[in-house]
C-alpha cells in the first residue's frame, strides 16, 4: 500500500530537522576549535607560560584529531554531559539546567502576550487596509524593527522603569518567588520582546491574510452574497492558517535570539546572559553547550513550522 | 411586454492606472454601455482584450473588480436599481438572483473545501432550501452537466478533478440557486479544444433546461454564435454593434465587426516539397531528465525550405517538446535530426555557431521572450552583431531595415518593450530571428496569446516574409484555423506520436482517424448552429458504432 | 529620470548627512574622540551639546566618532557580503546542478543556527579586532544575500529570453552580465540597504554585549555600554545612539522601498 503522502513529507522533514540538528552540532563545534588561532592561547592570553599552554591542551584534549574530539563531544552531550566550565569548573549542564528554565519562562510569557496581538493587529490593519488604524499600526512597527533590542531594552526601562516606576529596571528572579512577583520582576524585558517580534510577527500575518483575501475564492465567496463574517470565516481562515501559522512560528524562532540580548540589558538569570558572560571568558563548553541549544530550539521551531504548513494544505492532505 | 429582467442604461466604469514612474490618474474603462436582456434569453458579450466585457458582466451584480468603480448610469435588474442597494440587499442579489462562473475555476473554487459544499452554499446561506434538497439539486444538475458519477463527485476537492470538470461544477454551483441571471466569464477559454466543446454544450443544455437567462462573455464569436440569442460587440470601452445573433454573424453591419467575423480567413495556397529538407527528424524519442515516461514517441517529421510544417496538437501532446529537441534543449534518448543536409549535435552547446545562427526561433509570450531593460535597438541588433560582426553604424542600419520589413515605423529602435503593444512585441521577437538570416524558424504558439485580429496581422507579415526570405517555418499551435492559413503540411500529434502527417490537403481531408476527426469537429465555426450539427453527428456516429 | 517620491528625497537626505558625518567625523566633531572635557554625566551646555558621558568626554563628538566606527563597520561587512553573496548566488542560478546543490545546502546549514549565536560562538574563540568582527558578520550575512540574488537569478534565468540568448550562442559573460544582472540589480540594491541596516544593528548589538568595538574606539554601542548605568539615575546619555540608529535605520528602508517600487513598476508597466 502506498504511503500517505502527508506521512511522506513529514517523515522527510522530521529526518531533515535532525540532520540538521547534528550538522549545526558540527559546525559549531568546528567554529570554536579548528578556526586560525590556538584555543588554549586565546582562554590563557598571550603571558601564558608553555607549561600552563601544554597542561591546558591537555586537559581539552586539543592533542587527539578533531574528529574524535567531537564525537567525543556530542557523545556525552546526547547524555545530558555538557562538560565542565573551564573558567569556575562546574558543570554545565546543571548551571544551564535553571537558567534554560527562565529563558523559557520569559520567552513563553512574551509570546502568549505577543501571537495573539500580532494576530489581532494584523487582522484591523488587513480590516482597515490603508485608512489610518492600517497607517498607525505599520507606522508604530516600522519605528519598533528599526530599533536594535537592547536600545529599545533602555528606552523602555528609562521611561517605565526610572520616570514613572511602574516596574524594577533590574529582573533578579529567584524560586521563592511566586508567580505573580515574577511576572512583575519580567514585565519589562516581556515588554521589550513583545514589541520587537509583534513589528515582525503583525507585518508578515498582514502579508500573508492580504494575499488570502485577493484571492480568487475569496471574490467568489462575496459574488455567492454571503456575510463578511462568513467569507472571512469559511473562506479565508482555513486557508489562511497555514501562512500565519509559519509567520508564527519564524517569528517564535527570532524571539529566541532576541531573548539573549535583552536578558542582559535587564540582568535576568537566564541562558542568554550565561552565554554572553562566558563569550566573553572564552569559556568554550559553556559556549558550545549554550550554542547548542539556541541552535536545536531554532531548528525545532522552524521544522514545526514546515510541519503545520504541510497539515494545513488540503492538496496534500486529499491526495488524488 | 413585461419588464426586462436586465436593463443597463448608459453605464459608465472608472478604474485607477497606475502608469510606471507618474502619479495615479483615473481613466473611463465603459463609456455610457445600454442594453437589455429579457428572462430566460442569452446575450453575449464580445470584444478584445481591454474592451470592457468582463466589467460590464461583473456590474450586473454591481461589482467591481479591484480598483473598478461604477461611476454612473443605472442597473436595473428585476426591476431595481441595483447600484442603489445596500449591503443587505446586495447580498440577496448576489449568488441569489444574479450567479457567477468564472475563467478560472481552478482560482475560484476554495481549494480547502469540498466541491459539494461549494455549490450548496449560496442554496444554504440564502435559506432557499435545506441541505438534503439542495444537495439533491446539485446531484441533477453534476448529471445534467455531464460530471461522472454525478452522486460521488461532489465528495472530491477541487484539485482532485480536471479543468474541464471543475469548469463544469463552476456552472453547477451557479445554477443551483435557481439564479434569474448567470454571468458566465470566458468560461471555456482555458480549456483545449476538444474540451471545449462538451463543456459548451453542456453550459448550453442547462441553461435550456433550467430557463435561466444569462450574460456571455468571449472573445471568441465563434463560440458565442453557438449559445446567445443576442450579441453585443464591445471595443475600448464602447459599443460598436448590438444586434440578434444572425444579424452579427450573418450581416454585420460595422467594419470592426466584419473584420471579426472574417477573421482567421486567411487562405495561403498550398505549396508541393521541392528540394531536399531542410529538416528532418526521424525517429525522435525524448523524456524529461528524472522520469520515466516518454514525452516525445518515435516522431519522424521533414520540413522543406521555404515551406511551413504546422505541429498541431492540444496541452501534452509533445508539440513544443519537439521544438525543444530540435533545439537541443532536452537532447532525444533515439532519433536523429539533421538540418540542411547535416547531422545536428543532440546537445544545442555542442553545434556550431552557423547551426545556432540558421536555425531561430519565436515564442509564445513576446513579453517574457525579451529582456525588458534592452531596447528595441539591442534585441534585434545583437544577433546582427552577434554573428555578422555589424557595430555602431552597420548595425544601427540593419536594424531599422529590419523594423521596416516587420512594418514598424522609424521611432522604434530606442524603446523598451513595455512601451509596444501585444502585437509590437512580436513583430520585433519576429525581427530577432530574421537578423539571424535563418533557413528556418520555429514558431512556438507565436499567436495564441493575442487578439484574434492582432493575430490575424502577425499570420499575414510571417506570410509575407515567408515569401520575401524563403525561410522555411516550423509552426507549433493548437488552432486549426491558424493551421489552415500558413501551413504546407501538418502534423497531428496526441500523447507524444505524430498521429497523421502529410501535406494539409491530405491531412485535412477524409477519411479521419478517430483523433484528428474529433479535433478537427471540436473547432467551432462561424455559423448557427454548428454546435448542433456537431452533436447531432457524433450521436450518431456512437449510435451506428 | 522619473520624479522621486518625498519619502525617498527624506531618506536620501538623511542617509547621506550621515555618511557625509561619518566621513568628515575629524573636522566636524567638537573635540577629540577620546578627549576630557569636563566632569561625569554632565547636562548639555553650550561647550557640549549632548553633555558629558561616564568619564566625562563630550557626547556629541563621541556619537560622530562612534557612528564614523559603526558606519564602516557595517558598510565593509554589507560590501563583503555582497560580493560573496552575490557572486556565489547568480553562479548557483546559472549552472545549477551540483554547484547550486552543494551551495544551497550549505547556506541552508549556516541559516539553521541563528546568527547572533554563530557570531557569539565564533567570537569566543578569536581575537576581536576591525578585520575579524567585519569577516564574521560579512560571512554570515552573505547567506542572506545568496538567498536572494540566487532566487532573483532563478526568476530570471526561466524566462524566455535567457533561454533566447542561449540558444543564439551566447557565452556565460553575455547571459550574466548583460542579460540578468540589469534586471537583478533594483532587487540586490534594495537588499543592499536592507542588509546594511542589519549590520549597524549587528554590529551594535555585539559592541554593547562588549564583544564588538573595543575601547577606546567609540562605536553606537559601546556608547550605550558604557553610559547604561546611567539610565537608572535618569540620565538619557545611553539613549542617543538609539534614536541615531532609529533614523538611520528608517532612512535608508525609505530609500531601499524606493528603488524596490521603481523595479516593480517597470515590470508591472505593459504598453498598450
Amino acid at each position: 500500500m502506498a504511503v500517505h503522502p502527508v506521512v511522506k513529507l513529514m517523515t522527510q522533514r522530521l529526518a531533515l530537522g535532525l540532520l540538521l540538528l547534528l550538522a549545526a552540532s558540527v559546525l559549531i563545534f568546528v567554529g570554536t576549535q579548528i578556526l586560525p588561532g590556538d584555543v588554549a592561547q586565546a582562554i590563557l592570553g598571550q603571558s601564558a607560560t608553555p607549561q600552563a599552554l601544554a597542561n591546558m591542551r591537555e586537559a581539552m584534549g586539543l592533542n587527539d584529531p578533531a574528529y574524535v574530539r567531537y564525537l567525543h563531544w556530542l557523545g556525552a552531550a546526547l547524555h545530558g554531559d555538557l562538560g565542565q566550565s573551564l573558567t569556575n569548573g562546574e558543570d554545565v549542564a546543571e548551571a544551564i539546567g535553571k537558567r534554560f528554565g527562565n529563558t523559557l519562562f520569559l520567552a513563553v510569557v512574551a509570546a502568549v502576550i505577543a501571537v495573539p496581538t500580532a494576530i489581532i493587529l494584523g487582522l484591523i490593519a488587513v480590516r482597515y487596509q490603508g485608512r489610518w488604524p492600517d497607517r498607525l499600526i505599520s507606522g508604530v512597527t516600522l519605528a519598533t524593527v528599526s530599533v536594535p533590542e537592547f536600545l529599545l531594552g533602555y528606552v523602555v526601562m528609562f521611561l517605565l522603569a526610572v520616570k514613572y516606576r511602574l516596574a524594577p529596571s533590574v529582573s533578579t528572579i529567584y524560586d521563592t518567588m511566586s508567580l505573580g512577583e515574577k511576572l512583575h520582576a519580567i514585565a519589562l524585558p516581556v515588554i521589550v520582546l513583545v514589541l520587537v517580534v509583534l513589528g515582525h510577527m503583525m507585518r508578515m500575518t498582514r502579508a500573508a491574510i492580504l494575499n488570502v483575501m485577493q484571492s480568487a475564492y475569496v471574490e467568489t465567496a462575496e459574488l455567492k452574497g454571503l456575510r463578511p463574517f462568513l467569507i472571512i470565516a469559511r473562506h479565508a481562515f482555513p486557508n489562511a492558517i497555514s501562512p500565519v501559522v509559519n509567520v508564527v512560528m519564524i517569528n517564535l524562532a527570532y524571539l529566541v535570539v532576541g531573548v539573549v540580548v535583552v536578558e542582559v540589558v535587564f540582568v535576568y538569570p537566564g541562558m542568554g546572559q550565561y552565554l554572553v558572560d562566558h563569550v566573553a571568558k572564552r569559556d568554550v563548553p559553556v559556549v558550545q553547550a549554550c550554542g547548542l541549544i539556541f541552535a536545536a530550539v531554532y531548528i525545532i521551531l522552524n521544522v514545526a513550522a514546515d510541519v503545520i504548513s504541510i497539515l494545513a494544505n488540503p492538496r496534500l492532505r486529499h491526495p488524488k | 411586454m413585461a419588464d426586462p429582467l436586465v436593463d443597463v442604461r448608459n453605464l459608465k466604469i472608472e478604474a485607477t492606472a497606475y502608469p510606471p514612474g507618474e502619479p495615479p490618474q483615473d481613466i473611463t474603462i465603459v463609456h455610457g454601455v445600454s442594453f437589455t436582456l429579457e428572462k430566460g434569453k442569452v446575450l453575449g458579450l464580445i470584444g478584445e482584450s481591454g474592451a470592457g466585457k468582463s466589467t460590464i458582466g461583473l456590474s450586473a451584480m454591481a461589482y467591481g473588480r479591484g480598483g473598478v468603480r461604477i461611476t454612473g448610469g443605472e442597473v436595473f435588474v428585476n426591476g431595481r436599481d441595483i447600484l442603489k442597494l445596500g449591503p443587505g440587499g446586495l447580498r440577496s442579489l448576489r449568488g441569489h438572483e444574479v450567479t457567477y462562473v468564472a475563467q478560472s475555476a481552478a482560482a475560484a473554487f476554495n481549494p480547502a473545501k469540498r466541491i459539494m459544499d461549494q455549490v450548496i452554499e449560496t442554496t444554504l446561506a440564502h435559506g432557499l432550501s435545506g441541505r438534503a434538497e439542495a444537495e439533491a439539486r446539485a446531484v441533477i444538475l453534476f448529471g445534467q452537466l455531464g460530471l461522472p458519477n454525478p452522486e460521488t463527485f461532489g465528495n472530491r476537492y477541487p484539485h482532485q478533478v480536471s479543468g474541464g470538470q471543475l469548469q463544469r461544477a463552476m456552472t453547477a454551483m451557479a445554477l443551483c440557486p435557481k439564479p434569474d441571471l448567470v454571468i458566465f466569464d470566458e468560461p471555456t477559454t482555458a480549456l483545449d479544444v476538444t474540451t471545449q466543446i462538451d463543456v459548451l454544450s453542456a453550459i448550453k443544455e442547462a441553461i435550456h433546461d433550467t430557463g435561466v437567462a444569462a450574460l456571455y462573455i468571449t472573445h471568441d464569436l465563434a463560440v458565442v454564435a453557438q449559445v446567445s440569442d443576442h450579441i453585443m460587440v464591445l471595443r475600448h470601452g464602447r459599443m460598436v454593434e448590438y444586434g440578434d445573433t444572425g444579424q452579427i454573424i450573418g450581416a454585420p453591419r460595422q467594419d470592426y465587426t466584419r473584420a471579426l467575423v472574417s477573421v482567421r480567413s486567411i487562405e495561403h495556397e498550398e505549396k508541393r516539397p521541392t528540394a531536399e529538407p531542410v529538416l528532418k527528424v526521424e525517429g525522435v524519442t525524448a523524456r524529461y531528465r528524472g522520469t520515466d515516461f516518454d514525452v516525445l514517441k518515435n516522431v519522424s517529421v521533414e520540413l522543406h525550405p521555404g515551406q511551413t510544417l504546422a505541429v498541431v496538437g492540444e496541452s501534452g501532446s509533445g508539440k513544443s517538446t519537439l521544438a525543444r529537441a530540435i533545439t537541443g534543449l532536452l537532447p532525444p534518448t533515439r532519433g536523429r535530426i539533421s538540418f540542411a543536409g547535416r547531422e545536428l549535435s543532440a546537445e544545442q552547446r555542442a553545434r556550431s555557431r552557423d547551426d545556432l545562427r540558421e536555425l531561430q526561433m519565436i515564442y509564445q509570450m513576446a513579453d517574457t521572450a525579451m529582456n525588458p531593460r534592452h531596447t528595441v535597438g539591442t534585441i534585434i541588433g545583437r544577433p546582427a552583431e552577434f554573428y555578422f560582426g555589424l557595430r555602431g553604424e552597420a548595425k544601427r542600419k540593419r536594424v531599422q531595415e529590419l523594423l521596416d520589413e516587420i512594418e514598424m515605423g522609424k521611432g522604434f529602435i530606442d524603446r523598451y518593450p513595455a512601451e509596444l503593444s501585444g502585437g509590437q512585441k512580436q513583430r520585433v521577437c519576429i525581427a530577432r530571428a530574421l537578423a539571424a538570416k535563418p533557413r528556418m524558424i520555429i514558431c512556438d504558439e507565436v499567436t495564441s496569446a493575442l487578439d484574434p485580429l492582432v493575430a490575424d496581422g502577425i499570420l499575414k507579415l510571417l506570410l509575407n516574409l515567408q515569401k520575401i526570405e524563403g525561410v522555411a517555418y516550423l509552426f507549433i499551435t493548437h488552432d486549426l484555423a491558424t493551421v489552415r492559413a500558413i501551413a504546407d503540411s501538418i502534423a497531428v500529434m496526441y500523447r507524444g506520436e505524430v498521429v497523421r502527417y502529410g501535406s494539409k490537403s491530405d491531412v485535412l481531408a477524409p477519411p479521419f482517424d478517430d483523433y484528428t476527426d474529433l479535433l478537427l469537429s471540436s473547432v467551432p465555426e462561424m455559423r448557427l448552429g454548428w454546435l448542433e450539427d456537431v452533436l447531432k453527428h457524433r450521436r450518431m456516429e456512437s449510435a451506428g458504432n | 529620470m522619473s520624479r522621486i517620491p518625498v519619502s525617498a528625497l527624506i531618506g536620501l537626505g538623511f542617509t547621506g548627512l550621515y555618511f557625509f558625518v561619518a566621513i568628515f567625523a575629524g573636522w566636524i566633531a567638537p573635540y577629540g574622540m577620546a578627549e576630557v572635557v569636563g566632569g561625569v554625566w554632565e547636562p548639555s551646555s553650550s561647550q557640549s551639546w549632548l553633555g558629558t558621558d561616564s568619564i566625562g568626554r563630550d557626547l556629541l563628538s563621541r556619537m560622530i566618532y562612534g557612528g564614523r566606527t559603526t558606519i564602516a563597520v557595517a558598510a565593509a561587512a554589507t560590501v563583503l557580503s555582497f560580493v560573496i553573496g552575490s557572486i556565489l548566488g547568480l553562479t548557483a542560478a546559472v549552472l545549477g546542478g551540483w554547484v547550486d546543490q552543494v551551495l544551497s545546502r550549505g547556506v541552508d546549514l549556516v541559516m539553521a543556527i541563528p546568527t547572533l549565536i554563530f557570531a557569539l560562538v565564533v567570537l569566543s574563540v578569536m581575537p576581536v579586532t576591525l578585520p575579524i568582527l567585519i569577516l564574521v558578520m560579512g560571512l554570515l550575512d552573505s547567506t542572506r544575500v545568496f538567498r536572494l540574488s540566487r532566487a532573483v537569478a532563478v526568476d530570471i534565468t526561466v524566462m524566455d529570453y535567457i533561454e533566447a540568448a542561449r540558444l543564439r550562442g551566447e557565452g556565460g559573460g553575455w547571459i550574466v552580465f548583460r542579460e540578468i544582472l540589469p534586471n537583478a540589480l533594483s532587487p540586490l540594491v534594495a537588499e543592499m540597504g536592507l542588509r546594511f541596516i542589519f549590520a549597524v544593528l549587528f554590529i551594535s548589538t555585539l559592541s554593547f554585549l562588549g564583544l564588538g568595538v573595543q575601547p577606546p574606539l567609540a562605536d553606537w554601542g559601546g556608547i550605550v555600554k558604557e553610559n547604561k548605568d546611567g539610565i537608572v539615575y535618569g540620565i538619557p546619555a545611553a539613549l542617543y545612539p538609539a534614536i541615531a540608529i532609529a533614523t538611520l535605520a528608517i532612512s535608508v528602508n525609505l530609500v531601499a522601498d524606493w528603488v524596490l517600487g521603481r523595479t516593480s513598476s517597470l515590470k508591472g508597466g505593459r504598453g498598450g
